[in-house]
């Protein structure tokens, strides 16, 4: 298997302040991080808010560039600080955000949103495939070529961050990175959207980067899974290993705060209640 | 008795393309020291019926109930005067966005005296100690120093629980917790819920628990109420609702929960409802 995203020691620092006469603070946002994805397979990041795991996938998908370390994809080593990404690499990883009502512009109609990654990477697709094109992958998300002339305001949560992976597709992309793309849904549309990505993967080949901290979408969807705490990978390892076997205390604090809808635990739970009451004699 | 009894509660908005039903007949009862959860998801009616019953809905919301009582006193027909003797005293709430729930403005202690002065009537001097003592209890660290921080000093987590020492400073008989914890990481949302139902158990005080999350129920309630599209389609005790769903749609919210899964595909809503909604 090949690997498709390799990194090695990736550290990013972030500068504040230094106004006027204040003095500048470094906040070290990832302290050195390593990892890599094969081919097909999906790497899931773990963390808490201010974990450093959004500032990853920002790296990661050509957004910011790291203050250190190295960022290999398909073996070929990137550095977007000193030369911009030309459209073939930008066109092998595209990216996917939380937030499907922020991440589309409302003044924009979806068949633009599809068309517009198109015009500027392959400006010599003819306007009449562009539109194939597009109605195409509408039709592959679950979506149809009606949608076509539509604005994001007509759609709803799901359905937004369908056409979001649609236009991340668009470019036939090897490698997407998804930051949290199903927090934002309810619990059914998240098993539909979860759905798709597992049957576009397959369909792909696609190499997938999935941040979350839902650590139950994480069991379903990850090959590999990444924790990181304060910047640091405090844990690394295949899915199975990870969740059977956790070695770290901070991910054992994170799994026994995760609730679990387990009749046993919820019939121990209930009882305990019971047995308190009748403790306290309160009239029940 | 019931504390909280609603019959029949129906809630419909005035909108720009005709009337809205977001609620739509629902009956809930809770007694006194019970904890209720309502589960459902965007759209379900679980916010806004609760709402009404707080008297939160704005002027294009009109609420039709055979009855919305607490312990004996008719919510429906109430005048304003009579409403503020309760809400904010014997039934607080708490929300789901912690940070947007304070103003920016003021300091956190500030506002908690605010609310034990106006609706508790005491004194600058007795207001301060009894903030202290309800920071200390819902655990929020140095809480002499936090009295006078600025909600955007404070974490997310430390927000809610400035919320929930506001909610509890009149001892309340009922407390309406809408998603206290959804917009909190899972270790600060298992603090927060450690902390609720401490808080429920020494007061003896109902909670309602509005939610979207299984997990939060599984770990929380005594009953459930699921609601979808304004209707309520099950209501049962905590465990026999984990152990053998009645309804099609609870069905399909727990088969849909990613940890639950058996096969390659997560089921969807769709695959359990035939003909039994619509």
């Amino acid at each position: 298997m090949s690997v498709v995203l390799e990194g090695r020691n990736i550290t990013q620092d972030y500068h504040i302040g230094g106004g006027l006469f204040g003095a500048s603070k470094t906040v070290q946002a990832l302290k050195g991080v390593s990892f890599s994805v094969e081919k097909g397979k999906t790497l899931a990041i773990v963390g808490e808010s201010g974990s450093g795991k959004s500032t990853l996938a920002r790296i990661i998908a050509l957004i910011d560039a790291p203050s250190g370390g190295d960022l290999l994809i398909e073996g070929q080593p990137v550095n977007i600080a000193l030369k911009r990404p030309d459209p073939v690499l930008r066109s092998k990883v595209q990216m996917v955000f939380q937030n499907p009502y922020g991440s589309l512009n409302p003044r924009q109609k979806i068949g633009s949103v599809l068309m517009e990654p198109l015009v500027i990477n392959r400006p010599a697709i003819a306007a009449e495939e562009r539109r194939a094109l597009a109605e195409a992958m509408l039709v592959r998300v679950g979506l149809g070529p009606e949608h076509f002339n539509r604005f994001p305001h007509m759609f709803s949560g799901g359905q937004r961050q369908r056409i979001a992976i649609a236009r991340a597709l668009m470019l036939n992309p090897s490698l997407l990175v998804l930051d949290e793309p199903v927090s934002a849904l309810d619990l059914s549309v998240q098993a539909q959207v979860l759905n798709l990505l597992a049957d576009l993967q397959e369909e792909f080949g696609l190499t997938y980067v999935f941040v979350s901290h839902d650590l139950s979408v994480v069991r379903y969807i990850a090959d590999d899974v990444m924790v990181i705490s304060q910047g640091l990978a405090v844990e690394q390892g295949k899915r199975e290993a990870v969740f059977a076997n956790p070695t770290d205390a901070y991910t054992r604090q994170l799994f026994a705060a995760t609730p679990v809808t387990d009749v046993e635990a919820i019939r121990a739970r209930v009882a305990k209640r019971q047995a308190a009451r009748e403790a306290a004699g309160a009239p029940r | 008795m019931a504390l909280l009894k609603i019959r029949n509660l129906t809630v419909r908005f005035a909108t720009s393309t005709g009337s809205f039903t977001a609620v739509d007949g629902i009956d809930t009862e809770v007694d006194r020291g019970e904890v209720l959860a309502i589960v459902g998801e965007s759209g379900s009616g679980k916010s806004v019926s609760m709402l009404a019953v707080m008297g939160l809905l704005p002027d294009t919301a009109t609420i039709t109930a055979d009855e919305m009582s607490y312990d004996g006193h008719d919510l429906l027909h109430m005048t304003k005067a009579e409403r503020r003797q309760l809400i904010g005293r014997e039934i607080t709430m708490i929300f789901q966005e912690p940070i947007a729930s304070l103003n920016p403005s003021f300091t956190v202690g500030f506002q908690i005296e605010e609310v034990l002065r106006l609706n508790l009537g005491m004194s600058r001097r007795d207001a301060h100690a009894r903030a202290l003592e309800l920071f200390r209890q819902v655990g929020i660290p140095l809480p002499e120093e936090k009295l006078t921080s600025y909600p955007h000093q404070m974490s997310g987590g430390q927000c809610q629980r400035v919320m929930i020492a506001m909610a509890i400073a009149s001892k309340p008989r009922l407390l309406i917790a809408d998603e206290p914890t959804t917009a909190l990481d899972v270790t600060i949302q298992k603090q927060i819920l450690d902390l609720l139902m401490d808080l429920q158990e020494e007061y003896g005080m109902a909670l309602i628990l509005i939610t979207h999350d299984m997990g939060v129920v599984a770990e929380t309630a005594d009953r459930v109420v699921v609601q979808y599209q304004g209707k309520k389609m099950e209501e049962a005790d905590v465990l026999s609702l984990f152990e053998a769903p009645k309804h099609p749609y609870t069905r399909a919210l727990l088969s849909a929960l990613p940890e639950n899964a058996t096969g390659d595909r997560l089921p969807t809503v769709s695959d359990f409802f035939g003909e039994a909604v619509r």
